[in-house]
C-alpha cells in the first residue's frame, strides 16, 4: 500500500448511537487493526460515547448537537492537530463496509478526496423517486464543476488527503447537507482533486431511509439551495489565509 | 394637529432616546446594536419638533398621507434591526460552534494525558 495505515485516522460521527457503534467500532478494528478510529459523539443523550470508549476507539463528545459537519470539523481539526495524512469518514450506522477502505487508501496518491460511490456497479443501493433525481442532478453538476466523472456526491464514505484535511478543518461546511455537497464544490474550487471509487453499501443498522414524496422533495429543495450557495459564495470565505489571493 | 399631540411626538421620542442611552450607560446594549435605536430616536426627535419637515419630505418622495412616511420608515428600520439579528445569531452560532469543537478535542486530549499519566511506566516492573 502506497499511504502507511498508520497515518490514517477513521472519523466516525454519532448522534444517538449507542446501538451500532461499539459494533461498527470492532468490525473497523477488525478490518483495520493499525488505524486509529476517532468516534465523534455529537451531543448524544444516550451512552455512545461510553459505549465507543469500552469498545475501544478514540471519543472525541461535543457538548451539544452540532450535525455531520460540525462532527466531521471536528475530526479534521483532530487529524491536523496529530500529524494524520488520511481522514475517512465512516458513518456509525454500519451502511459503510470498512472492509473497502483500503480500495480507497489506494487512490491517495492521485486524488486529494476520494469518494465511495453508491451507485457505480457494486452492491444494490438505489433510490427512487426526487431523491433519485435529486442525487443524478447533483452528481452531473458537481462532475462539471470538479472535472470527474462523480456519480454518487451524497456519499458520506470517503477519504481526504492532506490538502482537503487543512482546508476543511477551518472550512467544512455545518449547514444541512453542506458536508456533502458543498464540501465537494469548495474542495475543487480550491483546486483540489475529487475521484471516486465503487463501494458496495449495506443497509443501515438501524433507522430506515425515508420515502416520503413530501420529505425527498424538501430535500431536493434544501440541498439544491445549498448546492447554488455553495457556487455563488465568494472564495475569500473559505481562503486559508497564507494563501495568495 | 394640537398641542396634545405635538407633546405628545416629543415626549415619546424622548423616552426611546432616554431608554437606549440608559440601557448603553449601564453596559446593558453594545453601541454597534444601539446605532439603529438611536437613529430611530432621534429621527423621530426632529419629526416630532418640526413636524414641517415630516410634510416636506412626504411630498420630496411623493406620498399624500404624510403619516405613511413614518409608517413606512418605522417598518424599514425594524425590518433592519431584525436584519441585523439574524446576521448577529449566525456569527454567535458559529463561534459557539468552534468553541464546542474546542472543548471536544481539549476533553479527549486531557483524558489521554491523564490516562498516559495514571497508566504504570515501563521501567517499573507490575506487581505479581
Amino acid at each position: 500500500m502506497t499511504t502507511p495505515v498508520r497515518r490514517t485516522l477513521i472519523v466516525m460521527p454519532a448522534f444517538n448511537e449507542q446501538a451500532s457503534v461499539a459494533t461498527i467500532v470492532a468490525e473497523v478494528a477488525r478490518a483495520l487493526p493499525d488505524v486509529t478510529c476517532l468516534v465523534v459523539d455529537d451531543g448524544s443523550a444516550d451512552r455512545t460515547t461510553a459505549t465507543a470508549r469500552e469498545a475501544g476507539a478514540l471519543v472525541a463528545t461535543l457538548p451539544f448537537n452540532l450535525g455531520v459537519g460540525g462532527a466531521m470539523r471536528t475530526g479534521f481539526q483532530y487529524a491536523l492537530d496529530n500529524g494524520f495524512e488520511a481522514v475517512i469518514q465512516i458513518d456509525a450506522d454500519g451502511q459503510h463496509d470498512p472492509t473497502e477502505v483500503p480500495a480507497l487508501l489506494e487512490k491517495l496518491d492521485e486524488a486529494d478526496i476520494v469518494i465511495g460511490a453508491r451507485f457505480a456497479g457494486t452492491g444494490d443501493y438505489a433510490a427512487r423517486g426526487p431523491r433519485r433525481w435529486a442525487m443524478r442532478l447533483f452528481a452531473a453538476s458537481i462532475s462539471a464543476i470538479a472535472h470527474a466523472k462523480l456519480t454518487d456526491t451524497t456519499s458520506g464514505f470517503r477519504l481526504s488527503g492532506p490538502r482537503a484535511i487543512q482546508l476543511f478543518a477551518r472550512h467544512y461546511p455545518a449547514e444541512y447537507l453542506g458536508d456533502t455537497i458543498e464540501s465537494l464544490v469548495i474542495a475543487s474550487r480550491s483546486g483540489l482533486r475529487i475521484c471516486q471509487v465503487p463501494v458496495a453499501m449495506r443497509p443501515r443498522a438501524g433507522g430506515v431511509p425515508s420515502h416520503d414524496p413530501f420529505k425527498s422533495a424538501a430535500y431536493l429543495a434544501r440541498a439544491s439551495l445549498a448546492l447554488v450557495f455553495a457556487l455563488i459564495r465568494p472564495r475569500s470565505t473559505y481562503r486559508s489565509e497564507g494563501e495568495p489571493s | 394637529m394640537n398641542v396634545a399631540s405635538y407633546i405628545f411626538g416629543i415626549v415619546a421620542a424622548l423616552l426611546v432616546l432616554v431608554v437606549v442611552i440608559e440601557m448603553l450607560r449601564r453596559r446593558r446594549l453594545r453601541e454597534r446594536h444601539a446605532a439603529l435605536w438611536l437613529v430611530a430616536g432621534v429621527i423621530a426627535l426632529i419629526v416630532g419638533i418640526f413636524p414641517q419637515i415630516l410634510a416636506w419630505a412626504a411630498r420630496l418622495v411623493g406620498i399624500a398621507v404624510p403619516t405613511n412616511l413614518v409608517f413606512f420608515v418605522s417598518i424599514a428600520l425594524l425590518f433592519l434591526v431584525c436584519l441585523q439579528h439574524s446576521a448577529e445569531v449566525t456569527v454567535l452560532e458559529s463561534k459557539a460552534r468552534v468553541l464546542a469543537e474546542k472543548v471536544a478535542l481539549q476533553d479527549l486530549r486531557l483524558r489521554q494525558l491523564e490516562e498516559a499519566q495514571a497508566a504504570p511506566r515501563p521501567s517499573r516492573s507490575r506487581p505479581s
